[in-house]
């Protein structure tokens, strides 16, 4: 069985306080209940404070570019659908400059755990607005406030009728360890957008702030109504829903690729005697 | 200055230069066959289909078969051709000249007439273009009328004007014949009977009506192959065990990703049409790092977006395969004509400083072998590797009597199952002698794969460290780099071996320059030297091919673009400076006749 001693990874450069160190320790433990190991899974991740995640545990890692780490979790999952393919961004990288490949990979229904650090605000570049930051947020580079309205992942998820939607909160790591690991057994594309506290350049959106809003849905509430979905995706403000939002059973993407009905592309071995058959067809 | 046997083509002017000396031999049956037909009308009229079936009737006689195509971006309406050229010979490039013109529009009459030959026949059905001509080189046939007669329908009036190109070529009908058997096994006897009819009908009405016909067929030979440049890279592809295609369409890369879609039941591949080429290219390097060969491609507006992808590349040492099949830019450009201008965008886009292999094959053959090597290389050196195609290439098709499939390589480099398993600790970017380490398949042992688009450790953790700085870039490229450079070919040198005159090319224009030396070397010492492998440039140790230039008179670097990107590539890397340059950049490609006036101009 693996300990939480087998993910340690380098020591992170977050700041103190930074609501990331919930979400790695919450992972960590997560990954030690459901029994993987690191070699077990990979972790593709873009550019940001949220993408250095997999560097601060042990994982396979392909940390790559600012906005496209979707692509390539998708390449992965495809050549390679018994590796558990994980996705780790930011607001920024995820919903701003990578937000096409969010929608076609919902559209795709590719096997992608995809975590999102939504913390409203772009963290590493020091302090600019974000697709989720607030209406009327100053930065120094929003010095009117932020004029754009708030991208809702959650609704614009629900509306593409993505197969697992939730929202998890860095300071409630016990309900997040639970949603991590309802991602991780869910068969499909799944979102969680996991709102992190950045205590370096939010002010606004703060751990106070978070608390005073955040409510757990209850037992009640029946996660497979896709118009009750999305009118609790729409909640934001006052209360803020924490929990599994929607989630449906489509077909995921591999399992409709005939090529990988028996056995993942990696393992087929390439046939080259068929090449001279091939040829033939050039006559 | 030796050269090897291996780089001087074998070449056939000789051969050519007995027989017109020695009128003993029976050059004009085997020889002298060299016509050019061009099917012109609009989009959506089927010249697509006369000219393949012509192609293929061709090539399975066992003639030599070169076609080219001019189309604009549109599907139905314009004016669109196809152009077949067929002869006892070797043919690599389009003439102006042409031979046989199927006037399927009234366009197709205006532009071409000026172009025919001495014994030059237009065939049109006066009906269907509602004008008559009366000039002896006009020969009215009423596809239409016939296709109804014979075949019960008038969407055979293609099946007959095929027909009557081959009766005026005093073609038998055998072998189009069978081509329809096959062509429509499934839709019945009746379908097929019907078509046969109409082919014959054509055939038969050009035979009796054509009599001012001179035309004279070779003997026919084995069949030959009939490949077109695209295809033979999705061919390369396949055959080198490619796994992975991802790509956004755009003319004129589509026809790779068609090929090889065409393939991924029969072999084995994922091809994923992306949202877009930045999701493209970084799908292929997830399917890399994950441990199959992949491939991406696209022309320069889609290319432009693979940029970063491209450094992404570099920086993670993932192995890819990215086809750049040129069209004229900026900007969306002529999204369906034809360029070489995209050289240096190959060459110098991305940030950084990275080991990076071009090639431009000349012709489908090189294009199905470099692509090959194209996967060696980038899978032993995990470097991305470009290769450029053009509209030209792309679409044009060329008969071969074969590829030597015996010369295909394929070497897994990755460490898969138990050699991976087997090690006491593995460190994705471990320092090593060549600079390479090898790529482990994640997920087969214990050990993680780590990369990083960052600077990063052995291990592939993010560092920004001095020594780990500078230590990865010189394993990335100093180590690298002379490795690669050793496994470039060196041009292949046409002609004399010894020459005054040299004509230097790069990519598609091989044919055009190659029969341009032909038609020069009666009276000129002339050779062609043709750049394949392009960069890193060859070193000169196999063939001196920069002494070669020095040892000439003229020297002249013929490019399709309006730059000479080519010659100021070869000024910036070797220090050489040609003596002329030779610039088109209307989008169209050069025929023989055009070159050669060129070349002769500028020669005198
Ligand atoms: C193509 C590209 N554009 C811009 C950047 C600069 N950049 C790095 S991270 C980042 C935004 C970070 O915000 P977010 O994705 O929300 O992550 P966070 O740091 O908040 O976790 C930006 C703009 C980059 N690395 N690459
Ligand atoms: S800047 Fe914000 S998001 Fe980044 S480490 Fe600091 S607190 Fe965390
Ligand atoms: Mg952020």
């Amino acid at each position: 069985m693996p300990s939480l001693d087998d993910f340690s990874g380098l020591k992170p450069a977050w700041c103190p306080g930074c609501g990331n160190f919930g979400i790695l320790k919450t992972f960590k433990d997560a990954a030690v209940e459901l029994g993987l190991e690191p070699h077990q899974f990979t972790i593709v991740s873009g550019i940001g404070q949220a993408a250095k995640f997999p560097h601060y545990l042990k994982c396979n890692t392909f940390n790559g570019l600012h906005g496209r780490s979707l692509p390539v979790a998708t390449g992965i999952t495809l050549a390679n659908h018994s590796m558990l393919v994980i996705d780790v961004a930011g607001d920024g990288d995820c919903y701003g400059e990578g937000g096409n490949h969010l929608m076609h990979t919902i559209r795709r229904n590719v096997n992608i755990k995809l975590f999102v650090h939504d913390n409203q605000i772009y963290g590493l570049t020091k302090g600019q607005a974000s697709p989720t930051s607030m209406e009327g947020m100053v930065t120094k580079n929003q010095p009117f406030g932020v004029l754009s309205e708030q991208f809702n992942p959650m609704a614009f998820a629900v509306a593409l009728d993505c197969s697992f939607v939730a929202r998890g909160f860095a300071g409630d790591q016990e309900h997040l360890k639970m949603l991590i690991k309802e991602a991780v057994n869910h068969k499909g594309f799944t979102l969680v957008d996991i709102l992190q506290p950045c205590v370096s350049f939010n002010k606004v959106n703060t751990y106070e702030w978070y608390r005073q809003r955040v409510y757990k849905l209850g037992a009640d509430y029946n996660s497979e109504n896709r118009i009750a979905a999305f009118e609790k995706a729409l909640e934001w403000g006052d209360k803020i829903p924490i929990g599994i939002i929607y989630r449906n059973n489509r077909l995921d993407f591999e399992e409709r690729i005939p090529v990988i009905k028996d056995e993942p592309l990696v393992r087929q071995p390439f046939d080259i005697s068929k090449v001279e058959k091939t040829l033939k067809e050039f006559y | 200055m030796l050269l090897p046997k291996s780089i001087i083509l074998i070449n056939y002017i000789s051969f050519r230069m007995q027989c017109e000396m020695n009128p003993a031999k029976n050059c004009d049956i085997i020889n002298f066959m060299d016509y050019s037909i061009k099917i012109g009308g609009e989009a959506g009229q089927g010249i697509q289909t006369i000219g393949d079936t012509l192609s293929l009737v061709f090539s399975r006689s066992g003639y030599h078969v070169f076609t080219h195509q001019d189309y604009e971006s549109r599907i139905r309406g314009g004016h669109n051709y196809y152009q077949v050229r067929v002869s006892g010979n070797p043919v690599m490039a389009p003439k102006e000249a042409i031979d046989i013109i199927v006037a399927l529009d009234a366009k197709s009459i205006e532009l071409d007439t000026p172009k025919l030959t001495g014994i030059g026949q237009i065939i049109y059905d006066s009906s269907a273009l509602k004008q008559r001509h009366d000039g002896a080189q006009f020969l009215d046939i009423p596809f239409t009328a016939l296709a109804l007669e014979h075949g019960g329908s008038k969407i055979m009036a293609n099946t007959v004007a095929t027909g009557a190109v081959l009766g005026m070529l005093g073609i038998g009908l055998d072998v189009l014949l069978g081509i329809i058997k096959d062509t429509f096994k499934k839709k019945g006897e009746e379908i097929i009977k019907a078509n046969s009819s109409a082919a014959m009908a054509g055939h038969d009405y050009a035979v009796k009506q054509c009599i001012k016909c001179a035309f004279s067929a070779a003997v026919e030979g084995k069949p030959k192959m009939l490949i077109a440049g695209n295809d033979a890279i999705g061919f390369g592809a396949v055959a080198s065990g490619c796994k992975f295609y991802s790509a956004y369409p755009m003319t004129p890369a589509t026809s790779i990703m068609l090929y090889v879609a065409s393939k991924a039941k029969e072999y084995g591949i994922i091809v994923e049409q992306a949202e877009d080429e930045i999701a493209a290219i970084n799908m292929a390097l997830g399917a890399s790092f994950a441990g199959v060969r992949a491939m991406t491609g696209s022309s320069g507006g889609g290319f432009a977006l693979m940029v970063e992808g491209l450094s992404l590349a570099a920086m993670t040492e993932t192995p890819l395969v990215i086809a750049l099949a040129q069209r004229p830019g900026p900007a969306t450009g002529l999204p369906t004509k034809t360029e070489q201008a995209d050289l240096n965008f190959a060459l110098y886009t991305s940030h950084g400083e990275f080991p990076r292999v071009i090639f431009a094959p000349g012709t489908p053959e090189q294009a199905f072998f470099l692509t090959n090597k194209a996967f060696e290389l980038s899978e032993k050196y995990q470097i991305p590797v470009l290769i450029l195609t053009d509209q030209y290439l792309a679409d044009s098709q060329w008969t071969f009597d074969g590829f030597d499939l015996t010369k295909l390589k394929y070497n897994d480099y990755r460490l898969r199952g138990e050699a991976f398993s087997s090690l006491a600790e593995y460190k994705r970017h471990a320092f090593t002698e060549s600079g390479v380490t090898p790529m482990a398949v994640p997920g087969d042992a214990k050990h993680v794969v780590v990369t990083d688009s960052d600077e990063h450790d052995e291990e592939g953790h993010l560092t920004e460290d001095i020594d780990l700085t500078l230590k990865m870039a010189d394993k990335r490229l100093f180590k690298k780099m002379p490795q690669i450079r050793a496994e470039m070919e060196p041009p292949a040198l046409y002609g004399n071996a010894n020459p005054d005159i040299v004509l230097v090319g790069w990519g598609s224009t091989c044919g055009v320059i190659k029969e341009t030396v032909d038609a020069l070397s009666k009276t000129k010492n002339i050779a062609m030297l043709h750049f394949s492998e392009i960069y890193p440039l060859p070193s000169t140790k196999k063939f001196n091919y920069l002494g070669l230039l020095k040892n000439a008179k003229t020297t002249i670097c013929i490019e399709l673009n309006a730059t000479s990107q080519f010659a100021r590539l070869l000024r910036t890397e070797a220090g050489y400076t040609f003596n002329r340059l030779v610039n088109k950049y209307d989008g169209r490609p050069f025929t023989v006749e055009e070159l050669t006036g060129e070349i002769n101009a500028l020669i005198g």
